[in-house]
């Protein structure tokens, strides 16, 4: 009898969870568009700033970081695929090359934001403070949105994280396998913002 | 007789035992229902402290000059007013408590579509309202910039900005996690039968706003981490001193915060519904004109941010067009009021404590919303800008509209919460004494408003003072009148007579339920065959 109004008994509804992620994605998108308006306001204000700062940045790095990103989307969705298929040795395998591929980004984004703050270049610093206006709120935007990308990119390696763990414990399989669905999507997300930021940042002329 | 045997035995959600036992089954608790107190009772503390505040300004405003406190003290004190109210009282409201609450069952579901998301919802609600009250006792003194965080003052000005917008932004998640999970719930949880237009129209009306809640809230929440950022690290986006551009801020605080005024509006106007055809026992008139009234509200209401902007130095074009816009929002609004009063014509109208506050808030509304087209014509706005009369339009939508929805509301529903009533009678000399206060408190700002009376001031000429000492009776009388239906309500739901499963012969799903419901809200999945207000 209590087992019948036990309010705890999950029902399972991957199209609710689906359509949960997809809203959340959409409050994502309207949170870096905002980010997204500032800087337009900004680069037709002073564009010619705006082009001379890019020109610091490499875009090698930059490409190579957006081709990585674009493999790692490839393969989260290989890896969905593959556990569909009930092949867990290479959907897990998969994982952990979207995992690698996430962990590369972050290092060279280490090292791109190492050379600034090595050159006396990050929020706050005495150099910041030198440079006229067009050039201080480049670098600030570069700031605030790459490294709001790279909390991005955390959150993201940690959801691929668990699917890896509930994979191994079986907890996500062929049957039941929306959490990875919702994981792979929001990975999708942080590679789309990407693809804006690369050409945002790095490609002004 | 063997079925009835294996019926469920009902149990008041009020007294089922979970997993968890005394407080943790709040705390933990995912039920709907329990959330939906949860929220109530929160909401209801920050009220009074709100309340508190606003007497204090009323007290200072009895004289001009310093009468209880300085300056600075009444910025702070507004501050915290506004943000208190906005954030954790106004905003979450009537969706987070009677949305929580009813939703579920309006629609023919046992829960929302994500119960532990809901829990996470309150528990970073309680933890946004707690860093809130930590920003006004912290070493830096409580914020001064008004609850619209205007730069550069908010950028420069030495008081605890940061912990304070922090607050608002985790407030916001709060409000997004609710929306999300609205909006999946009228998705996919609808009871089998029950199509877009056979929902009664409070679900309605928390879709639409839902949506809002979704959409424009990040917004804010990316303009607070910028100007948290500022702060921090001196950008400049915003202060003109450093290059920035203080419009810009302005522009990406009303894109939310202009749609946030719907976010509180729009289910006050769903309750309005559900009550109206209740206490007429007559099927409402033009409910595809209501439901889509609300999606329309949401949609416009995201393009008027600009009328806030009008004197902050705006292109004439720009000016003009969000004037426009503004005229084109109050359109559904009209309709929704149209069709109340179309509803009680040849209604067969029971006078109850709900329907007399729906009556008032329709009367509020009006003036409310009528002086807010003045706002949204420039001409008009241009002159009072700035001044009390603002103060007043915005203190009859949100407190004479949402308010006294939220208090129809909670005379209306307050028996299926609790399976209690209260006492008519005290409950209509509370609203009478509502009434009478609120409007002695507000009405004189919109005349002194007109006169040049600029808000925000803690000082004032001698001739506004007779004025000002009305608004402050009227302050006085609305706390009594607040009083008295606090102590109704609460006497009722303690210790009211036993409320029957459908008191107010109402035909929305929750009156077919039993008063308080049980945790699983129906036995049996409930099948719908014919529409919301089917009144013979």
């Amino acid at each position: 009898m209590s087992e019948g109004i036990q309010h705890f008994e999950e029902h399972r509804d991957d199209e609710a969870s689906k359509l949960g992620m997809w809203l959340f994605i959409f409050t994502e998108l309207l949170l870096f568009g905002g980010l997204f308006l500032v800087y337009s306001v900004f680069r037709m204000q002073y564009a010619q700033a705006f082009y001379e700062c890019s020109l610091e940045l490499s875009v090698l790095i930059g490409a190579i970081n957006t081709v990585i990103l674009l493999v790692s989307s490839m393969t989260v969705a290989m890896s969905m695929t593959a556990l569909q298929k009930n092949d867990i040795k290479s959907s897990l395998l998969l994982l952990g090359v979207t995992l690698f591929c996430a962990a590369i980004f972050l290092v060279n984004k280490y090292f791109e934001w190492g050379a600034k703050f090595h050159h006396g270049l990050y929020p706050g610093s005495e150099l910041m403070k030198l440079l006229d206006r067009g050039h201080h709120l480049y670098f600030s935007l570069y700031f605030f949105m790459t490294g709001l990308h790279a909390l991005h990119i955390i959150i993201g390696m940690t959801l691929l994280f668990i699917c890896v763990f509930r994979i191994k414990n079986k907890s996500i399989h062929s049957q039941d396998y929306v959490f990875l669905e919702n994981s792979a999507l929001y990975w999708h997300l942080v590679d789309l913002i990407w693809i804006f930021l690369f050409p945002l940042m790095y490609l002004i002329s | 007789m063997s079925h009835v045997s294996e019926k469920v035995e009902y149990v008041s959600y009020l007294e089922h035992q979970g997993k968890y036992k005394g407080i943790m089954s709040w705390i933990m608790a995912t039920d709907h229902k329990r959330i939906a107190l949860l929220y109530m009772y929160s909401i209801m503390s920050f009220f009074f402290i709100g309340i508190v505040l606003g007497i204090m300004m009323k007290l200072e405003m009895l004289t001009p000059g310093e009468t209880i406190m300085k300056a600075k003290m009444y910025n702070s004190v507004f501050t915290l007013h506004g943000i208190l109210m906005i954030f954790m009282v106004v905003i979450p409201g009537l969706s987070a408590v009677f949305g929580n609450f009813f939703l579920p069952i309006h629609i023919g579901a046992k829960d929302v579509s994500f119960p532990k998301l809901n829990r996470f919802s309150w528990w970073i609600f309680v933890i946004g309202s707690i860093m809130a009250v930590l920003s006004q006792v912290l070493k830096d003194g409580p914020p001064d910039t008004g609850w619209t965080f205007y730069a550069p003052y908010s950028t420069t000005t030495s008081s605890n900005v940061i912990m304070a917008t922090a607050a608002a932004f985790v407030l916001g998640f709060s409000s997004i996690l609710t929306g999300l999970n609205f909006i999946v719930t009228v998705h996919q949880l609808r009871a089998p039968g029950m199509k877009f237009f056979n929902m009664p129209l409070f679900p309605w009306s928390l879709y639409a706003t839902a949506w809002i809640q979704l959409l424009a809230t990040p917004v804010v929440g990316i303009t607070l981490l910028m100007l948290i950022a500022e702060r921090a690290f001196h950008i400049g986006f915003f202060d003109p001193a450093l290059g920035g551009d203080p419009l810009l801020f302005q522009h990406l605080f009303w894109i939310y915060s202009h749609p946030a005024v719907y976010v509180m509006m729009i289910p006050a106007m769903g309750a309005i519904t559900e009550i109206i055809p209740t206490f007429c026992q007559r099927q409402i008139y033009g409910y595809k004109a209501i439901a889509i009234s609300s999606l329309a509200i949401a949609g416009v209401g995201f393009l008027v941010w600009g009328h806030h902007m009008y004197t902050s130095g705006m292109s004439d074009t720009a000016r003009w067009f969000f004037s426009l816009l503004t005229f084109i929002v109050a359109v559904p609004s009209a309709i929704k009021v149209f069709n109340w009063i179309s509803t009680m014509y040849k209604g067969s109208i029971d006078i109850k404590p709900p329907f007399l506050y729906a009556l008032a808030y329709i009367f509020l509304f009006i003036i409310g919303g009528t002086t807010g087209l003045l706002l949204g014509s420039v001409a008009t706005d241009v002159q009072v800008h700035d001044t009390s009369f603002v103060v007043a339009h915005f203190h009859y939508i949100i407190f004479g509209g949402m308010g006294f929805a939220f208090f129809g509301a909670i005379h209306y529903w307050l028996p299926k919460m609790y399976g209690r009533m209260y006492d008519f009678k005290m409950a209509n000399i509370g609203l009478v004494v509502n009434f009478i206060g609120f409007n002695l408190l507000y009405f004189p700002q919109f005349i002194i408003g007109i006169q040049g009376m600029p808000r925000r001031y803690f000082d004032y000429p001698a001739k506004f003072q007779p004025a000002q000492i009305v608004s402050s009776i009227g302050g006085f009388i609305l706390v009594i009148g607040i009083v008295i239906m606090v102590y109704t309500l609460v006497k009722g739901a303690r210790k009211g007579a036993p409320a029957p499963a459908n008191p107010w012969q109402g035909s929305t799903l929750e009156w077919q339920i039993p008063s308080p419901p049980s945790v699983e809200n129906f036995d049996e999945e409930p099948i719908i065959k014919s529409n919301p207000y089917d009144y013979k």
